[in-house]
């Protein structure tokens, strides 16, 4: 049974979410990848304002393809997620919730997500097609300048997720390989 | 000798681009369809069906089956009496890609490395010739993706360290690289020559039809038992566990220099994207 969770997402209303539930995501999320994630911390080391406040916010790790003619997107699934490694920490601080991507993440990142009582779900990489269709608005809303890799706001639509890892020190990428490696 | 026009070439490069990005192949989904028989684990079935979901909803909508339409690799091999007309062949080529990337409404993610600034057309393109005999030109596109391109790996390792050191090179590669490169992978290996040939045989093995064993029996034999290897890994697809860590293991070899035993491991998602055509 898949629980329906609403992005932007209260602490109180993941707080029981392990590391293996299946979600169903939706509300405002928004796409950042590698060169947003840079300007974003750039911007925060210089004490300038981000382009949407992020407390409680989703991070999406996407770089979508552009929109057919009548569509809102065009296929949108996750990027790998180990090279925002560097940025994710500082963002969690701030009050980032959720990240959404794919593969695993660094201990820095693991320890963010603990002390922020945050989440990291999975997507599953390559199902571009497949995800396009939860997505039912896009709109940039920075670094349009970035192509693909602008902050997109998304509207989603019960968005199929995995809790990959979870603020109580459950793992995925760990445990489910674990209990198959012979 | 035979003449071809370049506008041939530019028209084939592009209508095998649009191809490639939004329908995978036979071979890809019949061996997705068989782990998804075998698989054990849950997650592991329930990431199969939503690929196969995936794949085939991308062909109805022809839209790209992954957002990450990749860099345009192009393999071409041009018989010696052929005779290109009509201007620069290679120009023709860029030509076919930019508008591929444009028409498909496909993402262009190519930039330069340094500076990142984005040609925002996805050229250039990664083209590799060869000469060969005859009149024909065969052209093989496929998009690459830089999820499993990022997890790829050269190994120089030394002669004493043999077969096994080999076949332990590329079973590590796998592991180290977890759920990134988006598993199930096919693991694309080229053992000998030099650093730069090695990676470009792992690469040129990724051509070939997902799951068809080497024509050389003892690397057919070695293909089979790391499939079985690195399927113990229990990575499984998308790395969330399982059995399905790989379709496929293609290894190409070639003769090497006596101090030396490169391994190159191209590791390739399972949005494993090539089509060919013959002019």
């Amino acid at each position: 049974m898949e629980r329906e969770i609403h992005a932007p997402l209260l602490q109180e209303e993941i707080a029981d979410l392990r590391a293996g539930d299946t979600v169903l995501l939706s509300g405002t999320i928004y796409t950042g990848r590698d060169a947003a994630h840079k300007r974003l911390c750039d911007r925060v080391r210089a004490g300038e304002a981000l382009p949407f406040d992020v407390r409680n916010q989703v991070i999406y790790y996407a770089g979508p393809c552009p929109a057919k003619p009548g569509d809102a997107i065009g296929s949108c699934g996750p990027t790998t997620s180990y090279r925002m490694d560097a940025y994710a920490p500082m963002l969690c601080d701030l009050g980032l919730i959720g990240m959404i991507g794919k593969g695993q993440r660094a201990q820095s990142v693991v320890e963010a997500i603990q002390r922020n009582g945050g989440v990291y779900f999975a997507a599953t990489g390559g199902a571009g097609a497949l995800i396009a269709s939860s997505v039912k608005s896009a709109r940039v809303i920075a670094f349009e300048d970035l192509g693909t890799e602008a902050i997109r706001e998304l509207k989603v639509e019960r968005m199929p997720l995995i809790v990959a890892i979870d603020a109580h020190g459950g793992n995925l990428y760990e445990q489910g390989p674990a209990a198959y490696r012979r | 000798m035979r003449e071809i026009d370049i506008a041939q070439v530019s028209d084939t490069v592009c209508s095998l681009f649009r191809s490639a990005c939004c329908e995978i192949g036979d071979d890809v989904l019949s061996q997705l369809r068989r782990n998804l028989e075998t698989e054990e684990s849950p997650f592991g079935r329930a990431v199969l069906q939503q690929l196969l979901d995936n794949d085939r909803l991308a062909a109805e909508k022809q839209m790209p089956i992954c957002q990450d339409t990749g860099m345009a690799v192009i393999f071409m091999e041009i018989g010696q009496d052929v005779h290109f007309t009509g201007g620069d062949v290679n120009a023709a080529i860029e030509d076919g890609v930019r508008r591929a990337y444009r028409d498909g409404c496909f993402r262009a993610s190519v930039l330069t490395p340094l500076e990142r600034v984005n040609t925002k057309d996805n050229t250039p393109a990664i083209v590799h010739m060869k000469l060969v005999p005859g009149e024909q030109v065969r052209i093989t596109a496929a998009p690459k993706g830089f999820g499993s391109e990022n997890m790829s790996r050269l190994w120089m390792l030394t002669p004493s360290q043999g077969v096994e050191g080999v076949k332990e090179a590329i079973v590590e590669t796998v592991r180290l690289a977890g759920g990134n490169p988006c598993p199930p992978v096919v693991v694309g290996v080229g053992i000998g020559g030099t650093a730069e040939c090695a990676m470009l045989m792992a690469k040129h093995s990724l051509t070939r039809e997902c799951g068809e064993p080497s024509s050389d029996p003892m690397l057919a034999e070695m293909e089979r038992e790391l499939l079985a290897r690195i399927n113990d890994l229990g990575i499984g697809p998308q790395g969330l566990g399982g059995r399905t860590t790989a379709l496929a293991v293609h290894i190409e070899q070639m003769h090497t220099h006596i101090a030396g035993l490169p391994v190159a491991v191209n590791m390739q998602c399972h949005a494993a994207r090539h089509k060919s055509a013959v002019i």
